[in-house]
């Protein structure tokens, strides 16, 4: 099969608009005679489900969690992108397409992200007049601060809880939607597998959560927008129910997986203090603006950070990066204080961590301007480490965070099977090999409010009057009776290990071999450790209780199941990719500086892989990448 | 250096909605004041799983204190005993080694149990479907600077929108009222430019909504005080201000019909 991306014709500035022109389109009376399913109900899930909604669509929304508010994008904290130059310092729809495709070093659609930049400016209107309380300004106005990876102040935030706010604003609108009856929510039901009807996505098999109930839906299309797989690792800074399972079940059915190497590293997160920990908490970038981050020079140096003065510091990213320095993008912070920590310089009782040091912002600005900005991550950070960074410095460490891979989709966000779309982090679309700050915000909302509503209708249109396929067909019988049998042989192996134990297990092969840092002979180590692992989970997992009734043992065991899948498609594309670049830095491919070395001769296409019926042997497909408007050239933030 | 710790749990076990229940103990070994309450429960719950039980269910997600999922009363208080932090927050550190601690679900009518420490809150979601929003349908908004809102004004909203929906207001409260959540949804909105033209018609019906599950407000204050965010009890008496004057719009409204 050829990946046909369906990129517009015309500069790349008229794609969108030529599109939304060309593109098929149902009249307002029939759109409630096509029923749409959401899965999943984030930034992008939300938003879509809200919006189709709106149009008048038939849409069926479902959740896992209790209600839709909980889902992930909550806990974004520092901000949200957008091109809006009210700074006037030279901002641009062109400038955030720029920095976007260079950010995630030149992996990338250019057309995607170009129209990405363009809705960016929608989204900021669009939260406004929903309500958002962004931060402002005495005199009214929006104020902005400045992310990684870009020169310009163009990130709209309200305090550290953009992503809750955000969330928030969706979730009313969806809100406002199932109360007038557009919109039906399922919550605590969770996505188990995807029906396709000769070749075309026809619906989905549901698991109630609280009752266990098997369940099919149909619809003429189907959306996931179920966020990304962070998890595999275990230990991560996504919420402990994140889960790869839809976007999974989707590929095993034939939807092509892109990417799945492609996993970004978070710089400032809290460094582990032991290994019960469940998860690890990300302190926002936009740390960065203000804080410093450094190690002492001397490893061996016990001394309080305070006590150590300036000349003994070494400001390693303000030295190595001096036009970026502390905002340099996230990939190459995260591996600058893997350097530090891994030449014994790390700080903290485990020597795990680096300094994220306020003390010159507190004296320039004052303790209550910094409040102002970071007070709820100052507290956040006190909770958990019992330590006050108005005083000391915060001891950061990077730590799993976002996936830029995901399911392939087209221009339209549609997979390869027809029907079936994967919208924000779902997706691999939009953020190459690494993904700049704020931006993650921007895609979900650019996919639920104003990419899947335009694109939707145009698979829709000529599908006018065609009867629903029936939950009685044979293909929803055959998915419900698989379903049944998977929770069942997971009730029935009856081991000796738990879920957990499998899962941190798993977790750490892959952390180990397929993390910040990569290498050959690691990786066909955890091709060969994980499927070894895989058996041993499939016959000794223990998973009390029963199937009827609310078991969160099994929700997990299912999820955990798909990971060891994922696990082995990852390491697989990790080695196939010899180059180094974004997140995915390949120790065999740098410059004599530690840089990461990409190979645009070789490599400047997405790799999306077929399901062949075994984790270990999956099909490689490649889309070649093509750059009209952007010359490709090596990253520099120096 | 971290500390090790024994409790002593007394835990809410109920295997669905309509069983009785009962408390029961249950030890918790190797306990590090490091970790995190939760954490301590995995623990817990991987110990009963390795001795053939079934763990304990309760809700939890980000762990971050932001997604609002974890509840739990921890000996009588909602989100256990300290201040402004939701129970993935809250540190064994918080505890003595030897303890005994009692854990339950969140208790009120309006959120039954659905097994053991999880109950149903989906009762939140139809007060915020009657009204909890701003009619904006997605494309014909107007450029964000247009309107100036006065950053006193965009922060007392923000202040209101922090609540996370956990639902500790309604299990504080001797009352089982959700005045507190319904206030901080309403004034949220409510005090924002782009919130006036549905504002008499969104408090009235959510405060309605709201009457028909929960309990009454009596000025008790608890739910303040058990807040993980710490949302004023001031919201509450901007709503009751508000639904009154509604009552006295609406009607002129509805006269000219």
């Amino acid at each position: 099969m050829v990946l046909e991306s369906k990129i517009p014709e015309g500069p790349v500035s008229e794609k969108w608009e030529s599109y939304k022109f060309n593109r098929k389109l149902v009249n307002p009376a029939n759109r409630r005679r096509y029923n749409v399913i959401v899965v999943g109900t984030g930034l992008a899930g939300g938003a879509a489900a809200a919006t189709l909604g709106e149009l008048g669509y038939n849409v069926s929304a479902f959740t896992f969690h209790d209600t839709p508010r909980r889902a992930h994008s909550i806990a974004a904290q520092g901000g949200i992108n957008a091109a809006k130059n009210y700074r006037g310092d030279g901002d641009s729809v062109y400038r955030l397409f720029y920095d976007t495709i260079k950010g995630g070093d030149f992996r990338s659609r250019e057309a995607n992200v170009y129209r990405l930049a363009e809705e960016s400016v929608n989204i900021v209107d669009q939260c406004v007049a929903q309500g958002v309380p962004f931060a402002r300004e005495y005199g009214g106005m929006l104020d902005n601060r400045s992310f990684g990876g870009a020169q310009v102040s163009r990130t709209f935030y309200a305090r550290g809880q953009t992503g809750q706010q955000l969330l928030l604003g969706a979730y009313q609108q969806l809100a406002r939607q199932i109360g007038l009856g557009n919109v039906t929510l399922y919550n605590r039901c969770e996505f188990v597998d995807v029906v396709v009807v000769d070749g075309e996505a026809k619906g989905i098999v549901t698991r109630d959560l609280v009752t266990g109930e098997i369940r099919s839906h149909a619809a003429h299309a189907v959306v996931l927008a179920t966020g990304g797989y962070s998890n595999v690792f275990f230990l991560s800074t996504n919420a402990m129910a994140c889960n790869v399972s839809a976007a999974w079940r989707a590929h095993r059915r034939g939807a092509y997986f892109a990417n799945p190497c492609f996993t970004q590293i978070h710089p400032t997160c809290i460094p582990q203090s032991d290994e019960f920990q469940s998860k690890l908490t990300l302190m926002s970038e936009s740390l960065r603006n203000d804080g410093r981050i450094w190690v002492p020079n001397d490893p061996d140096d016990t001394r309080s950070p305070d006590r150590i003065p300036d000349a003994e510091r070494d400001f390693y990213l303000e030295r190595l990066y001096p036009s970026f320095g502390n905002l340099a993008p996230r990939d190459v912070s995260s591996r600058a204080a893997k350097r530090a920590c891994d030449a014994g310089k790390g700080v903290g009782p485990l020597k795990n961590g680096v300094y994220l040091d306020f003390s010159d912002a507190i004296r320039r600005l004052g303790a209550p301007v910094i409040q102002e900005r970071y007070g709820n991550l100052f507290e956040m950070y006190q909770r958990i480490t019992d330590e006050d960074p108005y005083k000391v410095p915060m001891r950061i460490y990077p730590a799993v965070h976002y996936t830029m891979g995901g399911l392939w989709v087209d221009y339209e966000l549609m997979t390869t099977i027809p029907g079936l779309y994967a919208a924000g982090e779902a997706n691999f679309s939009d953020h190459g090999a690494n993904r700049l700050g704020a931006s993650a915000l921007m895609q979900g909302l650019a996919d639920g409010y104003f990419v899947l509503p335009n694109t939707i209708s145009n698979y829709l249109a000529p599908k006018l009057g065609e009867k629903l396929v029936g939950t009685d067909h044979p293909a929803f019988q055959a998915a419900e009776a698989e379903a049944r049998a998977r929770f069942d042989g997971y009730l029935a192996a009856k081991g000796t290990r738990s879920v957990d134990w499998f899962h941190r297990e798993l977790g750490k092969i892959v952390w180990d071999y397929c993390g910040m840092e990569r290498t050959q002979q690691g990786l066909e180590k955890a091709l060969s450790e994980i499927p070894a692992l895989y058996e041993e989970f499939r016959t000794d997992v223990r998973v009390p209780g029963s199937g009827a009734t609310l078991n969160q043992s099994l929700e997990r065991c299912g999820r955990v199941d798909d990971f060891f899948q994922l696990a082995q498609a990852m390491c697989l594309d990790a080695l196939m990719r010899e180059e180094s670049c974004g997140g995915h830095f390949r120790a065999e491919h740098q410059y004599d500086d530690g840089e990461a070395k990409r190979n645009d001769d070789a490599f400047a296409h997405v790799t999306a892989w077929e399901w062949s019926g075994d984790a270990r042997t999956p099909v490689e497909h490649r889309e070649p990448l093509v750059f009209e408007n952007i010359k490709l050239a090596v990253r520099s933030y120096k | 250096m971290s500390k090790t710790m024994k409790l002593t749990l007394r835990v809410w076990r109920q295997n669905g909605p309509s069983d009785a229940g009962r408390f029961e103990t249950v030890k918790a070994e190797g306990i590090k004041d490091d970790m995190s309450f939760l954490e301590m429960l995995d623990v817990v719950n991987e110990r009963i799983t390795n001795d053939g039980g079934e763990p304990i269910t309760f809700d939890h997600d980000c762990r971050e204190g932001i997604c609002g999922t974890c509840s739990l009363m921890i000996d009588g208080q909602a989100h256990g005993p300290n201040k402004r932090t939701a129970t993935c927050q809250l540190h064994m550190r918080s505890f003595r080694d030897g303890q005994e601690v009692t854990i339950e679900p969140w208790r009120a009518t309006a959120f039954p149990i659905i097994k053991d420490l999880m109950v149903d809150r989906s009762a939140f979601d139809r007060i915020v479907e009657a009204g909890g929003f701003i009619t904006a349908p997605t494309g014909g908004a107007p450029d964000a600077n247009l309107i100036p809102i006065p950053k006193p004004v965009a922060d007392a909203a923000m202040d209101a929108a922090e609540c996370i929906g956990c639902g500790a207001c309604v299990a504080a409260c001797p009352n089982g009222a959700a005045n507190l959540f319904t206030s901080a949804k309403i004034s949220h909105l409510n005090l924002l430019p782009q919130g006036q033209a549905e504002r008499y018609k969104r408090v009235e019906a959510m405060v309605e909504t709201m009457e028909e599950y929960f309990g009454s407000c009596t000025n008790h204050g608890e739910c303040e005080q058990a807040c993980p965010k710490a949302i004023s009890i001031d919201w509450i008496a901007l709503m009751n201000r508000d639904y009154a004057k509604a009552k006295f719009k609406n009607r002129r409204l509805l006269s000219r019909t």
